[in-house]
Order: C-alpha cells, then structure tokens, then sequence
C-alpha cells in the first residue's frame, strides 16, 4: 500500500549542494509496522515528511495506494493526510487552545468523518477518559503524546507516520505508549512507519530498515 | 427645482414615481375640473388657459426643410400645471407654467426648458390676441391663425412665422378624446395645418428654413390610468394629402390603449376607437443609456394605411428635468411623407 | 474543513483574552478617534454646504440695485421677459431671524437643501406662511410664522417661499436677483433693461472655508496621528498572535489544510474581528464627537462667523472612511504576516521565537530610516514649499524621531548600565535594553503622543497670546456701529461729530490686488490707530505718510503671498499705486487688506459709504443708548469692545477645549498601547525572570522593577518628546500656518505646561504598567518553576 522508489531529495547548503537521500526504495503492505533507523541526519525524518508530502523529493516517487503524492499539488497532498495519512511528531503536536477532546477529534473533523464512538473508545484506551475537557499545557508528555496518538487514529488513516513519537518520554512512559500505540494500530490495520533511533522502539516493529547517508543499508 | 420634478410627474405617466407623490394632489384632486363628452368650445377664448383643470398645453412640432435639402424638426411647448384649481393674483397663484424647446437637426439635437410662476406675468397665455409666453419665449399673432414663434437659448434660437393654411381639427369625439378603458380623457384639438417659415440659429451657424407645423391644444385633470406606463404619439403628414394623429397608451400589462384621427386635406376628420390604429417596434436604439424603439410599423387598416416610420436622427432625446424623446420622422410603405414621433416613459 | 479550522483559529483568542481584546480595542481607539474627528469635520462642512446653499452667496452672479436695497418686482418680470434668466430672492428680518424669500421653480438651488416631498407644500395654495429652518431657529421665530422644521436649513436662518415671505414683512419688492449660470444667446444689455440694477460677480471675497479648512486640516491631522498609534498597538497585536500561533499553524497543514485554505480562513478571520473593532471605534467616535461638536460648533461660529448646527447627524462619509482606514491598516499589517506564512516551510520551528526579543538586526535598519527621514525633514525645512511638502517634513520629522527613539534609548541604557555599580541594578539596565525592541511599538506610540501634544500646545497657546494681544489692539475703540445705508451713515456721523466724539469711520470694499481678492479699507488716521497699531515692519513715519495719502499699510497674508516689503509698491487700482509704509499682523483673516486713508478711499469708490464706526467713548451704554434713540441706529447694530472680547476669548477657550480633549485621548492611545505591549510580553518575559528569582530576589521586588522600569523609559521618552514637539510646534506656527492662514505666530514656550503634560504622562505610563507589574507579582511559583521543567 506504501511505496517508496528511487527518491532523491538534497538541500542547498552553504558549502554547496548536500545530499540527504540517495535513491531511498522501500514497500509497506497494509497492516505492517516499519521502523526506520540511522544516525542523525542519515535522511529518516527526511524520508518521512517526503512520505506525508510535507516535502517535495527531487525524484522518484511516493505511491499511497496507488496514488502518487509526490505528483499531487498542495491540496492534493494536504487531503491525502486529512484522510489516509496520519502524522505523530516528537513533541508540539497539540493545539494549544483547544480541549484534549477537541483535539482528539480534530483531523477527524477536518475530514469530516468524526466518529465519536471511535474517539470514545480510543480516549478510553489510551486512558484519556478523564483529560478530555482540560487544556493540553495540564497534561504531562506522555499524556500529550497519547492524545497525539488518538488524534492520529481517530480520523481512521491507512498509514500513520510516526517521528520519534516517544522521544521526548521517560523509558517507562515511552514504552507505554508505544505498546499503546502499536496494539492500537493492529487493532485498526493500519500500516505504521516509525522514524526512531531507539533500537528498542525498532525492535518492536515488523521490519527496521537502516538509512546511512541517505541510502538504505 | 424639485418642485419642476413633481410638475412634470403630474403630466407624464411616469407612474411608478407619479403615484408615489399623487397623494400630495389628491385633496384637490376632487376640485379639479374633469372633462365631460360632447364639449363645446368657444373659440377664440378656448385658445386661452383653463387654470381649472390640472394640466394643459400648447404643443407645436415642425417639419422644416432648408434650401439645400437638409431636414430639421422643431418644437416648442408650453405647459401649463396647477397646484390647484382656479387662479389667483401675484405670488399666490396656483399656476406654474414650464416650457421645452429643441431643434433636431440630422446629426444633432438640441433642447432647452425654462420655468416660471403664473400670476406676475413672467408666464402665461392669452386668448385674444393670441399671446403664449414664457420669459423670452412666445407664440403670438394677431389670431390663431397668423403667428409668430420664438425661443433663444444657450446654445440655440428659432424665429419663425406660421400661417394656417386649413381649419382646426377636433380628436376623439368633437374634441373629446378618451385615453383608457377606465374612462380617463382630456379636452383636444388641433391645427395641422400650418406653413412654417423662418430663421434657425444654430452652433453652426442661421439657417433659413420653411416647413409645416401641427399644433395640438390639449388639457385635463387625469390625463392617465395608474396602469399605464407611457406613450407613443404620432402625427402624420402623408405626401397624398392627408393627416394621421395616433397614439398608443403601453399598459404596464404590457397591452396598449390606442386611438386615432384620419385627417382629409380639407380638415374633415374620422376618429378611431381603441384598436383601430396599430404601432409596433421594428428597431430599438440605444439612446441616453436606454433601449427606444426608433423604427415602427404604423398601421391603420380602415384606410389602408401601413407604413414604416423612422426617426430622422435616432437621437432626439429631450434629456431635460424629466426627458422623453421627441423628433422628427420619415414615413415609407403604403404611403409616404413627414411627420413627429413623441415618446414617453421609456426607462 | 473550514468549520474545524476556523475554530481552532479561534480558540486562541478564546485562550488569549488580552491579546484579542487588544486587537479589538486598538482598533476601535484608532477607528473612534479618526471617525470622531472626521464625523466633527464632515458635519461642520455639512453645516458651511447648507448655509451656502440656504444662502447661495458666493455661488452665483447676482443683480442688486444700484440704490438702496429693493428691486421692483416688475422689474424681475422685465427681465426675464428679456431673457435675463434670473431668480428672485428677498432677504428680511423677522425679530432676530435672518429669512430669505426664494423662488424654487427658478432657483438654481431651489430651497437650500430641501428635498421635493419637503420643498413642495410651500407652494401649496392651502399652505400660507410656511417657513423652513432648523429647531433652534423655529424657536426664535416663535408664533411669527408657521415653520416646519428641517435641520437641512443652515442655523440662524428660515427660508420660504417669496410670496410667503413677502406677505410675512409687508413688502411687494425683492432684495436681489441670483443669475442663473447658463444664459440664451441674443439677450440685451443690463443697462438698457434694468438700468438700475448692477451686476455683482459671484463673491470675491473668500468664504469661511478657506478659514475653516485650515483649522480642519489641524483635527485631521489630530485623527490621522491617533489612528497612526492605534495602527502600532494593532499591528504589535497582529504579530504577537501570529508568533504565538505558528505551531498551530504548521500542525493545522500537517494534519491536511491546504495552504491557501488556511491563509483565507486566516485573513477572514482576521478581518472579521477587524471589522468587530472597527464598527465599535465608529460606535465611540459617534459618542465622542456628540460630546465635543457643541463646542466644535461655538468655535467656529465665534472664530470665523461661520454657522454650525449643534447636532450631529450620522453621515456616511465619516464612518465609511474610518472603517475602511481601519481595514486597511490592518490588511497591511495583516499582509506581512500572511506572506511569512505562505512561505514559511511547513516543518518550521514550531516553538515560538520570542520575536518580540529579538530584532537585533531591526535595529541597525531602524537607525538607518531614522537618519534618512530627519535628513530628509531637515532638507525640507530648507526647501519646503507649499502646504503637501511641509506636511511631508511633519510626516517625516516625527516618523524619523520615533524610529530613532529605540536606538537612542538603547544607547542612553548602555550608558547608564556602565554606571550602575549594583549587581541587580546591572541587570536591571541590562534586562531593561533587552526588552526595547518588545517595547519599541508602545514607546514610539507614547513618543508621538506626548509630542503631538506638546507641539499642538504649544501651537494653540502662542497663537492665543498673540490674538488677545491682537485684540487688545484692534479693539481699542469702546463702541462700533454697522450702518445698513448711505443716509443712516451719514446721519450717523454727523451726530457724533456733533457730540464731539471721536470717531473713526471705516470704509471697506472688495478688491483684486496683486490678482489676488482683497479688502481695502479706507480710515481716518487718528491717535487711536496711532497709539494702538503695532506693525511687524514700519517705516518711522508710517501713518503720517498714509494721512498724506502717500502711503498704504498692508496685512501680513498680502505682504506675504506677494512678496513685498516695506517700501515695496502696490497697485490698488489702474490708477492709483501707493508703496507700503508698514505691514501690519492680522490674524484669523485669510484675506489681502490694504488700509488707506479715507481721502484716498474716496477717490477710488465715490459711491462707497462708510458701513462701520468705531467710536471712543468712556460710556459705551450711555452712547449707545443715545444713538438707538437720537439715531433710531437699531440695538443690534452696535456692540461694545467689552462684549467683543469676551466672545472671542470665549470663542479660544472652546478651540482649545476640543484641542484638549483630543490631546487627552490621544495620551489615551498611547497609554493603551503601552498596557497593551506590557501584558502581551509579560509571559515572554516569565523565562527572564525565573533565574533572578530563584537567586532570591522576591517577587514584589521583580514587580517593583517592573513599574520602575516603565517610569524609567516614561521619562526617557518624555525626554525625547519635548524637543520633538517643539520641533512639531515650529513647523505648525512657523510653516504649516503661513502656508494655510497666510501668517506667522511668534513661538512662546510653556515650560510649566510641559512638565505637567510630562507628569500626566508619566502616571498614565505607571498606570499601564501597574496591571502587568501586580500580575507579576502575584505569579504561582509553581509558574516560575515550570521555566526550569524541561518539557517545557
């Protein structure tokens, strides 16, 4: 249902042109978890943001079933992640304004599709069920990335991309979400690619794939 | 001057605006004099004013020709509007009297208006002598039948003698002529039968010009239905010898109220009851911002009339306090000559 | 999509009360100052437009009798007859209302302003004696005549009919004959129609607009300046929230809003709120400009003779154009910032930069267009001419001095921070300069405020001084009279003469001097001019040469826009040249005089009369009632100099209410401004001001810095104001009110009213930082802590 080939993607430095992915190929079939590791600047993010088309590559191509992302124009792209593609950042995920319950729902009501069953068991699972009418800034990190989670699986997405989701976290709160999570995404099928560089987080998922250099090792 | 807007509002069927200010007449509505069937005039003292009745006028219109061929159209108008019944002296007089005054010419059309109170003599009419007057412009002889005509004017002037070469001529019946279903009428005679001859002073230049000249004498109370919105007029001088008066009230329904006069060389008329006499459209202009119809099929099936009339210069527009279009037009068809077209209250 | 999106657009106002109420209010102050002042000049104009339309003077040729005051209605119908297109008018009295009789069916302007529904019963034969005029008019007509009210009739007058108004004063004639514009071709001579009637071109003489303009031109400038500081708190807001909002922003297009979606949401979001703001600021220049128009209106009436009713009407013109100013400037705010966003990439910094702390580099371009617009003003000042040029050197003078006032508080901090020996005090100075650049906005607002205020002050005040000095002068004479005739003014001057009193007959009559109108007045030089008349240039000798009929005295404005001197010549007529012997302050008058004796005066107009006397007396009532009964001169004709100056003192102290009310508002603004700038960077600053506190300096103490700053850069604004507003002052008496009025006021100082200005704005400043400096002070520890929390 994923798939990544050939991209290429450098930036304009001032030392001249730096390359940051290399012919990256990778598939995901629908209900598959990837972990994507490597070093700093070995070009993951880089490879995820392309994936969510919060990027242009400078070739190759990104298929989401089927469709090419890399081919669509802005808004082609921005309703892709309204409704197949869901995004969990490493932190400042949340609206600041709005209610945990209002965030948790908010990418559903932007592709008006809310189901507030759905929202309710989620909040259930993530235990959110008592966070829902506070303000983000009461929650503590690992509640925030929790309700980012929901957020993310409430709209009902084919792919969720994940960047450094428990990073920010104490190990003991990280590891909760992340079973969290991942019970969450099996439960729904849906497909799962993690930009991390814990291999404890990597070695929960189905497959790791290592980028150095912007190429797959 | 918004008062000449209400005045001109009472006469011209306007309706849409008229019936917004009619309730400021209405009281007196009741004192105006109406007209009654089977009128008998008096001549010459009908030629004077009748301060009882709400509207009047002295409406002159001329077919002229220069020596060089050219054709130009005349006319001059004085309007007589009471705020009420009766007259009274100086400053308290009920009467405002306007006057319109314009010259077309083939490519151009001129036209002017002036205003005055009744009672202190800047503007009035007198029977015998025959005297019309608004300020510097008059209309006046000895009689009826031998005047003179003039009017200056910023950009224009005329100076013309007229001479009636045939007897007066009463519309309708005897002079009473009925413009709706619903009763309306007004008192309405005319003399169409005068030879015009005099000076026109134009941008260009004087110009000597001779012609023929159609007075209508007409006055009333209630000259229009609230339903109707305007009219088309038309006063024929047919190279054979006869005249045709015609007119046409457009109901807002979109149906029309007509009537007309066969006029024979000799002055012997024949009235036409509403149906008689038809005029349509054939060719719209776009004339000051507004779509009027300057071609028309004229027809009068009783006497085999059926012609084309067209306007000599589509642009004769009196843009005035309140404008209409008036001017000269050639007739084709079944028979053929000069004449005058009037129309009102196209929007 | 649009619904969600714009919904968390807005709970960010909903979780930012402040900031939204500063937008709001911010725009409603600059919209309601701008839209009160505007709503004062529209109906003040209004008012002119109907006295000109009631009174059609000035507009139009007119024909009025060569003798005396009446014309023959006959002789309207001769000429009419004629083809003289012309409209009767008659002008009388009745008690102390001014009533004009007019002829709407030939009137170029029909009944002054009335419309057809209105104007028309008038001429209805079953309504005699129907009169127009507005509600305090009608009052003082009483039971005379019927009058309908009608606010469109200018104050002071009652129009009707001709025939009504000839029937209410008795009279068959008229007064005058208004000349249509447009004529026939081929219309005889006057003189062989109407030979006793002359033609009266259509006013030389300039009207009140030309006088009232200018003193619009002062409230406008008043609006535009407060508006300017409204824009600033505004466009501080705008940016405040944008910052605060860009994580928002990038995580709305991560989860799927297409860019352009969410720049129109954005912008409709912030034009409607702008509209919110702008709609109420109209709602509160309405309120203010009911309060102050009574005054506006006394102002101009007593200053310049102009009528203005007191009331005020809701026109579109004041409204509209504040509300599309307020729309404008925050669309050009609003612009900037939705430009960083379009090109922002999506996976920006999501933390909010403390924007406001930045700007080091601001700073350097700052100085750069501080420098280049006071160069600009000084260049100006040199070649300046013309009244859109020196608006252009106020514009730049006080653009450039309030740009420059972050770097010279910069410098004059570093400055003082080099001294400070204590350690907090160190900070204090140091932490103080870090926060400028977040201040700036707020202190150049109060910068352009205070010495707005002081220059229109200082303005107002000299040229107060100077006019009562002017006063003093010109109304030496204990009693004046105004004759209506020839025969009353002769009756008049022999009886004085014969009383022995000394008397000063002033005849006066419109002119082209220099091609320009002018009035000339011919005098009879005696020790009250003599001993009164101070002259800003003389020659030793001046009135002995003007007594000889050698010389003239000439005004300032006429000196001025010709360009002459003392000794220089001037042409009165084809005939008569005469060099000026002295030039002569003249103030509040618009217009050319040059003053002759009244020998010479007789020459140039043998038929002119002298109209005005100014008579020397020790008991003006006793004279004046002496001339009422021996002259049959009506009451009303004579006013005391007494009476005179206490009007027009009267008069200036209303000016300078109004003036004063403005200048309160606009400190107002800038007050606001500065409240608002403290508030919105009170949370910024919470992360500065954790570490001094965990180093145990206490709260209250922080909060007392806090208002101690705000005093401190109060006066280092203050200090920098004074030599602005003077600066302002100079260009308003020195340049501005030579190029509008035609004369120069001398420049006083008033230091005491500065330091008073100074303190008010010193308390308003303390005031605006006392909210956010308690709030400081009552900050959870728990909220200073979470500075260190690392999630944070």
């Amino acid at each position: 249902m994923l798939t990544i080939k050939s991209v290429e993607k450098s930036y304009l430095h001032e030392d001249g042109r730096i390359p940051v992915l290399q012919g990256v190929s990778l598939a995901l079939d629908q209900g598959q978890t990837l972990a994507l590791t490597g070093e700093s600047g070995s070009g993951k993010s880089t490879l995820l943001h392309i994936t969510a088309g919060l990027e242009a590559p400078d070739a190759g191509s990104v298929h989401v079933f089927g469709k090419d992302i890399t081919a669509m124009d802005d808004s082609g792209r921005a309703a892709m992640r309204r409704r197949d593609i869901a995004l969990v950042f490493q932190q400042f995920n949340l609206i600041p304004s709005l209610t945990v319950g209002a965030n948790i729902s908010f990418q559903a009501a932007l592709a008006g599709k809310v189901d507030t069953a759905h929202v309710t068991a989620l909040a259930e699972a993530l235990g959110l069920s008592d966070q829902l009418s506070k303000y983000p800034e009461a929650l503590s990190g690992g509640q925030q990335q929790r309700v980012a989670i929901a957020r993310a699986l409430a709209a009902g997405p084919k792919l969720l991309l994940a960047d450094e989701p428990t990073g920010n976290l104490d190990e003991k709160t990280g590891a909760t979400v992340l079973e969290q999570m991942l019970e969450l995404v099996q439960q729904s099928g849906t497909a799962l690619m993690v930009v991390t560089h814990s291999p404890k987080v990597a070695a929960r998922m189905d497959r790791t794939l290592e980028l150095s250099g912007g190429k797959v090792v | 001057m918004n008062v000449r807007l209400f005045l001109l509002l009472c006469l011209l069927p306007l309706s849409a605006l008229a019936q917004g200010f009619s309730s400021l007449g209405s009281e007196a509505d009741a004192e105006f004099a109406t007209p009654t069937p089977n009128p008998a005039f008096a001549f010459p003292a009908d030629h004077g004013p009748h301060p009882d009745y709400r509207i009047e006028w002295w409406y002159l219109t001329a077919t002229l020709e220069a020596a060089d061929g050219t054709a130009y159209g005349l006319q001059w108008t004085l309007f007589r509007s009471a705020l009420a019944p009766g007259e009274d002296e100086g400053w308290a007089s009920p009467q405002i009297w306007f006057a319109h005054a314009a010259v077309t010419t083939p490519d151009s059309h001129l036209a002017s208006e002036r205003f005055a109170r009744g009672g202190i003599g800047q503007a009035g009419v007198q029977a015998s002598p025959f005297r019309a007057w608004i300020d510097e412009w008059a209309l006046e002889g000895p009689d009826f039948d031998t005047l003179s005509l003039s009017a200056h004017t910023p950009d224009f002037a005329y100076d013309m003698t007229l001479e009636a070469q045939g007897p007066l001529v009463f519309h309708g019946d005897a002079g009473f002529s009925v413009k709706s279903s619903e009763g309306q009428a007004s008192y309405y005679y005319s003399q169409p039968f005068y030879d015009i001859s005099g000076t026109l002073t134009l941008p260009e230049g004087q110009v000597m010009v001779s012609g023929q000249a159609w007075l209508d004498r007409e006055w009333s109370s209630q000259p229009l239905s609230d339903t109707q919105s305007g009219w088309d007029w038309f006063s024929l001088s047919f190279d054979q010898g006869a005249k045709l008066m015609g007119f046409q009230l457009r109901q807002t329904d979109g149906s029309t109220f007509s009537s007309a006069t066969w006029i024979e060389a000799d002055g012997a008329t024949t009235a036409y009851a509403d149906g008689a006499f038809t005029a349509r459209p054939l060719e719209t202009s776009n004339v000051a911002g507004r779509g009027i119809p300057t071609r028309w099929q004229v027809a009068l099936p009783a006497r085999n009339v059926d012609v084309t009339v067209s306007a000599m210069n589509t642009d004769a527009w009196m843009g005035l306090s309140i404008p209409y279009w008036e001017g000269p037009v050639g007739i084709t068809g079944s028979h053929t000559g000069r004449g005058y077209l009037e129309m009102t209250g196209y929007e | 999509m649009i619904r969600t999106c714009l919904i968390a657009l807005l709970s960010h106002w909903r979780r930012n009360p402040v900031q939204l109420f500063a937008y709001l209010a911010g725009l409603a102050i600059a919209t309601a100052l701008w839209s009160g002042v505007q709503a004062i000049n529209s109906e003040a104009r209004a008012s002119y437009d109907a006295a000109a339309a009631t009174l059609g003077e000035g507009r139009f040729d007119r024909l009025i009798p060569k003798q005396g005051n009446a014309i023959a209605q006959d002789t309207y119908v001769t000429l009419r007859r004629a083809g003289w297109l012309v409209s009767p008018a008659l002008d009388v009295r009745l008690g102390d209302v001014r009533v004009i009789g007019v002829e709407p069916v030939t009137s170029p302007t029909g009944f002054a302003g009335l419309t057809f529904a209105e104007e028309t019963p008038a001429l209805m034969p079953g309504e005699p004696d129907l009169l127009f005029a507005n509600a305090e008019t009608a009052a003082a007509l009483g039971d005379r005549a019927r009058v309908s009210v009608n606010e469109n009739v200018a104050p002071g007058v009652a129009v009707g009919d001709i025939g009504t108004v000839q029937r209410l004063s008795g009279r068959d004639d008229l007064s005058t004959l208004v000349l249509l514009p447009e004529q026939p071709i081929g219309r005889p001579d006057l003189e062989t129609i109407a030979p006793g009637l002359r033609l009266q071109p259509s006013q030389q003489v300039a009207d009140v607009a030309q006088l009232t303009d200018s003193f619009h031109l002062n409230l406008t400038a008043f609006g535009l300046l407060s508006f300017a500081v409204g824009l600033f708190i505004v466009h501080a807001t705008i940016g405040l929230a944008f910052e605060q909002r860009r994580g928002m922003i990038r995580t709305i297009r991560a989860l799927g809003v297409p860019l352009r979606t969410l720049v129109t949401l954005i912008t409709v979001e912030m034009l409607g709120l702008a509209a919110i703001g702008a709609a109420l600021g109209i709602v509160m220049g309405y309120v203010i400009a009911a309060l102050l128009l009574p005054d506006v209106a006394a102002t101009l009436r007593g200053l310049y003779g102009a009528e203005v009713s007191g009331t005020l009407g809701f026109r579109a013109e004041w409204w509209l154009s504040g509300f599309l100013l307020a729309m404008l400037g925050t669309a050009i705010a609003l612009a900037g910032r939705i430009w960083q966003i379009a090109r922002m990439p999506l996976l920006a910094s999501a933390r909010p930069r403390a924007w406001v702390m930045s700007g080091a580099t601001r700073f350097g371009v700052q100085s750069v267009a501080a420098l280049g617009l006071l160069s600009t003003a000084v260049l100006l000042v040199v070649f300046a001419d013309g009244l859109i040029p020196v608006f252009a050197l106020l514009g730049c003078l006080l653009i450039g001095g309030a740009l420059a006032l972050p770097v010279l508080a910069s410098y004059a901090l570093r400055l003082i921070e080099a001294r400070a020996s204590q350690p907090i005090w160190q900070w204090f100075w140091a932490d103080t300069r870090q926060q400028l650049p977040g201040l700036s906005l707020a202190l150049m607002a109060l910068l352009l405020a205070v010495s707005a205020n002081v220059g229109v002050s200082t303005m107002v005040s000299s040229f107060r001084l100077t006019f009562v000095g002017f006063l003093d002068q010109r109304l030496a004479p204990e009693l004046f009279a105004r004759v209506d005739n020839a025969e009353q003014s002769v009756q008049l001057e022999a009886y004085l003469i014969a009383q022995g009193i000394e008397t000063l007959p002033l005849r006066s009559a419109s002119a082209k001097i220099e091609g320009r109108p002018a009035q000339v007045f011919g005098v009879r030089v005696g020790p009250t001019y003599r001993n009164n008349w101070a002259f800003l240039a003389e020659e030793s000798d001046a009135w002995d040469r003007v007594e000889r009929g050698e010389a003239l005295i000439a005004n300032e404005q006429l000196a001025r826009r010709s360009d002459l001197r003392v000794g220089d010549s001037i042409e009165i007529s084809p005939d008569l040249t005469l060099p000026i012997a002295a030039v002569v302050g003249d103030y509040g008058n618009p217009e050319g005089q040059v003053v002759v004796s009244e020998e010479v005066f007789a020459t140039l107009y043998p038929d002119n009369y002298a109209a005005q006397f100014a008579m020397r007396t020790g008991d003006a009532p006793a004279l004046r009632a002496k001339i009422v009964e021996q002259v049959g001169l009506p009451e009303n004709a004579m006013i005391n100099q007494g009476a005179i100056k206490a009007l027009s003192m009267e008069v200036f102290e209303r000016t300078f209410s109004v003036t004063a009310a403005l200048n309160v508002l606009t400190l107002g603004v800038a007050t606001f401004a500065i409240l608002m700038s403290l508030l919105t960077l009170a949370d910024l600053r919470v992360p500065q001001l954790a570490p001094v506190w965990t180093i145990g300096v206490t709260r209250a103490t922080l909060g007392r810095l806090e208002l101690c700053r705000a005093v401190g850069l109060g006066v280092l604004v203050f200090a920098c104001a004074i030599p602005l507003g003077l600066a302002l002052a100079w260009i308003l008496l020195a340049l501005v009110n030579v190029e509008a009025f035609g004369w120069q006021l001398p420049m006083f100082l008033f230091p005491l009213d500065y330091l008073q200005l100074g303190a008010y704005a010193l308390v308003a400043v303390a005031l605006a930082a006392a909210w956010p400096a308690w709030r400081l002070i009552r900050t959870p520890p728990a909220a200073l802590l979470k500075v260190f929390a690392h999630e944070r």
